[in-house]
């Protein structure tokens, strides 16, 4: 314990100011006390005798002379078995124990262990003792859910250590010695299952960072066929409000083909994170035949809650994500919104009164979200295994426009962009991402020809309809008419998809590929009509089999029909071009 | 016995300085001008600032008129209201104190603001809230514990809206928090609410236009303190907030005389997480009752990305768009109908979906009709069609249960459509499709 004391002289919402009499350390982790109430603060600023904290809490009741507890230690993560189906605040306090104990409301300066203290682990051991380890290597391995946890070397020893002794299987509490490490100097470390990490910063126990190029099926075939993400990738999606950021990072958080989901979120509605906080231990993933629980974890720092813990709860997410990449095991973290982050940095730091930056964000915006992005990545780990993060992050832009500083800046440092538009969203053409205006890095699931075919017909179809804006549909051609069509029903048929119809809802890699495969042959075919209406009310019969057949479960016989049915459709109106010809002459 | 300060020595705007010690941050303080002057004044206030041994005070009656030797006696507590059921069928200003002739209410004092809910106690909405309004039953559907504003200009007939389904939603009781309100429209709503019978059901938070601005900021957190009491009695609550871009003005007022940073048009970078602060109170609780939120959000010049309507998008669980005194269907939102509108009827979400795709149509339509050019058959059809939608669906007059309301849809499309182009599932097209 640190003897540093300090007293408080200010309170301006969350910021505190205090005088102290001793060092301190810049991000250190200090607690204000004011009668019975203790609560948590984050130092962020020196100045001589003075220090500026926020409180992770509400400051109503805090007065000039309270105590300033000092720790010396910086915001950390427990880390150990036991995270996966948890459910915690941006502080890493579990929300349900913290309700077992305070009820329906969260009451401020209750802290509770992120990990239990008393459950007992499996514990297998795998290093060998004499051998020489560093940090990040195995010392053993608990069954965690579906997988075998790695008990590993705490990632903060700098140097290599020699294994003195590591306990036998048996039952072991995360604090239970389970290895003793000797440093080259003969120091003795003991190593439980449980580690602490500061997390602001990352985790770099790997061999290498390699460049993602594997794609991450999210199962929604406008992200998968046109702008994928890679394992290992980063993506952003950005969009006016109610446009459908967070639905379409709950299908993901369900459907994505990853090993471990974690779903920050971030300053956005509680009721968002009750969906899936209940729904996912109902759900099965067809992949383990577990319940989806089992391999997500939530932060959960919704808007009402604490504005200075939202930047807390973006860096645990992505610090248990880097945790379980350790692993080997592949991690996709999805944070809804990197925005309510963004604000609460400008909050402090307008109560700093920092010269501010374009609409009073602090000027190193950009850097602080270029380091968290960059967290995510593809490694390479010492035994030749990869796990990776993938980050997604949402950004809600003011008044839906893209041009503004957090946007921005995400952009710069992504490999995938999904811009929703108002536009669509308003039609409801869902999910609302702009096929013309997102893009992605990373390498799609169905042949890199095929993906530019569709684009150059969606844009080309676009063109035609804003041409028809102004000469009508008289004064285009049928020819051009077509590709109008062909346009519309590749938006309608293939980038729609029905978030909420359980079988249209996700669209597997296999699915996605045999699909837009027979779409790409019929769109690419020579279609003939006698006149516009004609074309039109084909389309239309059209897209009423595909909604019907995406709507099929993949290989059951209305699939198969499904298919027949299109099929056929197509190749009467390919078949009747040579006779409607004759009929005209 | 508590130090009474009487050297105040800034003043800006609504907020006075006084150097003080022994206060804590958020107290509440009564200040009165010093015997003898002219203006004799009290009023409370309360501290939002320690800055080195000075106290920052937000006078709720207004700074004017406080002269600099006025008393400043701090009272010790944060703010409060009394709450119990002697609350129901009474009026009471921003800060508590009576607007009708009824006795001042001391017992049972609740803080107000108070922490937020444990998500994890939260469960997912399930009942729907039935307004006889096909414009949202049918298409945004209201849902108990929703938090949701209706966007509009100036002028529209909100506070008939908001009163309308006050009055037909099956709740216990109806907290209504004005701020900025006109004082016809006050009267307005005493008077609805008396007439229905419901006033014995309903407390009053108001701010008028012309009472002092801070109390303006009290009106969300007093009436929703007040419905959060109610709903942990296991009431079913319902909340109007009207009109919350008022609400943003004061906070915007206060920023500025703090010398805050404006972030966007002069507003606070926190506006975001002060709306959420009040918004994110609606709650259905798992074995209590619940608060529903309704709320008014003026727009600006029209402009939904104006600040507040903008950062009130992003907080509640949707809007309705009241134009021209109908409910907009692009735009209005209810995004929590899907929790309740797959267990109404099983053509709920169909017609939902096709009439609101098919209006859509019907507008590039009508805007190639008015450019001028040439329409198809097709475009003829959408047209038709539209004229329908708009007179038997979207006009507030309308006044049906939601099945009738399903109905009428179908017969609509029917009279305009065949069922593919209309671009209905086939299975439902089969049930439900009126035969010729
Ligand atoms: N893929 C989809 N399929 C069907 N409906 C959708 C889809 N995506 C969004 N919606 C509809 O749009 C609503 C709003 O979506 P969502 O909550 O995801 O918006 P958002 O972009 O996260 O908004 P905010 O920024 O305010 O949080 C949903 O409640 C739902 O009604
Ligand atoms: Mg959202």
């Amino acid at each position: 314990m640190s003897s540093t004391r300090g007293k408080v002289v200010g309170v301006n919402g969350n910021l505190v100011t205090a005088e102290v009499d001793r060092a301190v350390m810049q991000n250190e982790v200090v607690y204000v006390t004011t009668g019975p109430l203790r609560l948590k603060a984050e130092l962020i600023r020196v100045r001589g005798r003075f220090v500026e904290m926020q409180v992770f809490e509400d400051t109503t009741g805090l007065r000039a002379g309270d105590d300033i507890e000092f720790t010396s230690t910086m915001l950390s993560a427990e880390l150990g078995p036991g995270l996966l189906g948890r459910v915690y605040d941006g502080l890493q306090n579990p929300l349900p124990e913290l309700a077992a104990q305070t009820g329906f409301f969260l009451q401020r300066g209750t802290y509770l262990p992120s990990l239990d203290r008393t459950k007992q682990w499996r514990f297998t051991p795998k290093a060998v003792v004499g051998s020489s380890l560093i940090a990040g290597d195995l010392i053993g391995t608990v069954p965690e859910g579906i997988f075998a946890h790695r008990v590993m070397v705490p990632f903060g020893h700098p140097a290599a250590l020699t294994v003195q002794w590591v306990a036998p299987s048996g039952d072991y509490t995360v604090e239970e010695v389970v290895a003793r490490l000797v440093d080259l100097n003969g120091g003795v470390h003991e190593v439980c299952m449980m580690q602490r990490w500061p997390v602001k910063l990352p985790i770099r126990a790997y061999q290498e960072r390699v460049r993602p190029k594997d794609p991450l099926v999210t199962q929604v075939r406008i992200v998968d066929t046109f702008f994928p993400v890679a394992r290992g990738g980063t993506y952003c999606v950005p969009g006016p409000f109610g446009a459908g950021k967070t639905v379409l990072q709950q299908i993901t958080s369900r459907n994505a083909d990853v090993d471990i989901v974690i779903v920050a979120a971030c300053g956005e509605r509680a009721g968002e994170v009750v969906e899936t906080l209940r729904e996912f231990p109902e759900l099965i993933d067809p992949r383990t035949g577990k319940s989806l629980m089992e391999r997500t974890m939530i932060v959960c720092n919704t808007s009402s809650m604490p504005v200075a813990a939202r930047e807390a709860s973006v860096y645990l997410a992505v610090t248990v994500a880097e945790y379980y990449r350790q692993m080997g095991l592949h991690v996709l973290l999805l944070a809804d919104s990197t925005s309510r982050w963004a604000q609460a940095l400008r909050e402090v730091s307008g109560r700093l009164e920092e010269i501010p930056g374009e609409e009073a964000f602090p000027a190193y915006l950009e850097s602080v979200i270029a380091s968290f992005y960059e967290r995510g990545g593809l490694v390479k780990l010492r035994d030749g295994t990869t796990g990776s993060v993938t980050i997604g992050g949402t950004v809600s832009p003011a008044g839906g426009n893209f041009e503004e500083p957090v946007t921005q800046a995400t952009l710069k440092v992504v490999g995938a962009f999904h811009g929703l538009s108002r536009e669509r969203s308003d039609a409801r053409r869902y999910p609302a991402i702009h096929p013309l205006e997102s893009w992605s890095k990373y390498p799609s699931l169905v042949p890199i020809a095929d993906v530019e075919f569709g684009r150059k017909l969606l844009r080309r179809g676009n063109d035609v309809q804003q041409m028809m804006k102004v000469v009508g549909e008289e004064g285009t051609s049928m020819q051009d008419f077509v590709v109008y069509c062909k346009g519309e029903f590749l938006d309608a048929a293939y980038l729609q998809q029905d978030a909420f119809h359980d079988v249209d809802s996700s669209t597997g890699g296999d699915r996605q590929k045999h699909v837009y495969g027979l779409l790409v042959q019929v769109l690419q075919k020579d279609l003939h009509f006698h006149d516009k209406d004609a074309a039109r009310t084909f389309f239309q019969r059209l897209l009423q089999a595909m909604i019907d057949w995406n709507r099929a479960p993949f290989g059951a016989p209305e699939f198969q029909s499904g298919e027949q049915r299109i099929r056929q459709m197509v190749a009467e109106v390919t078949s009747t071009r040579e006779a409607s010809k004759a009929g005209a002459s | 016995m508590r130090t009474v300060y009487t050297k105040i020595e800034q003043i800006v705007g609504n907020v006075v300085t006084v150097a003080a010690s022994d206060v804590s941050y958020r107290e509440l303080a009564q200040i009165t001008s010093a015997p003898g002057t002219a203006q004799q004044r009290s009023s409370l206030a309360q501290v939002i600032r320690l800055e080195a041994g000075r106290v920052f005070l937000q006078v709720f009656a207004g700074a004017r008129g406080i002269s600099t030797d006025a008393e400043v006696r701090f009272l010790g507590k944060p703010m409060e209201v009394s709450f119990s059921d002697a609350l129901l069928g009474r009026v009471f200003t921003g800060s508590g104190v009576p607007r009708d002739n009824g006795p001042v209410l001391t017992q049972n004092m609740v803080p107000i603001a108070g922490p937020s809910v444990n998500p994890s106690e939260r469960i997912i909405p399930r009942r729907m809230v039935r307004t006889g309004i096909p414009m949202i039953d049918v298409f945004n559907t209201l849902v108990e514990s929703q938090k949701l504003p209706i966007f509009s200009v100036a002028g529209e007939p909100y506070n008939q809206l908001l009163s309308r389904i006050a009055l037909q939603a099956e709740v216990d009781v109806i907290v209504l928090g004005g701020m900025g309100l006109k004082y016809d429209d006050y009267l307005f709503f005493k008077e609805t609410l008396e007439q229905k019978g419901a006033l014995a059901r309903s407390v009053m938070f108001v701010h008028t236009a012309a009472d002092p601005v801070v109390e303006c900021l009290m009106v969300p957190d007093m009436a929703l303190a007040v419905a959060e009491q109610f709903a942990l009695q296991k009431k079913r609550v319902l909340v109007l907030l009207t009109d919350m871009t008022n609400y943003a003005d004061a906070l915007k007022e206060i920023a500025i005389t703090m010398e805050q940073i404006p972030s966007n048009r002069g507003y606070p970078g926190d506006l975001y997480s002060q709306l959420a602060a009040r918004y994110e109170k609606a709650v259905d609780f798992q074995s209590a009752g619940s608060i529903t939120i309704l709320a008014v959000t003026t727009m600006p010049g029209d402009d939904v990305t104006h600040p507040v309507p903008d950062n009130t998008g992003y907080i509640t669980e949707g809007q309705y768009y009241l134009r021209n005194g109908r409910i907009e269907p692009f735009g209005s939102l209810s995004r929590l109908k899907q929790f309740v509108n797959g267990k109404t009827r099983e053509d709920h979400r169909t017609i939902m979906n096709v009439m609101i795709q098919l209006y859509s149509s019907c507008k590039e339509a009508r805007e190639k009709r008015s450019m001028g050019f040439k329409t198809s058959a097709w475009d003829q059809k959408l047209l038709d069609y539209g004229d329908q939608f708009e007179r038997e669906m979207m006009d507030l007059t309308v006044n049906v249960p939601l099945e009738q309301a399903l109905d009428k849809g179908w017969q609509i499309l029917a009279s305009c459509f065949e069922p593919a182009e209309a671009g209905v599932p086939s299975r439902l097209a089969e049930k439900f499709w009126p035969k010729k």
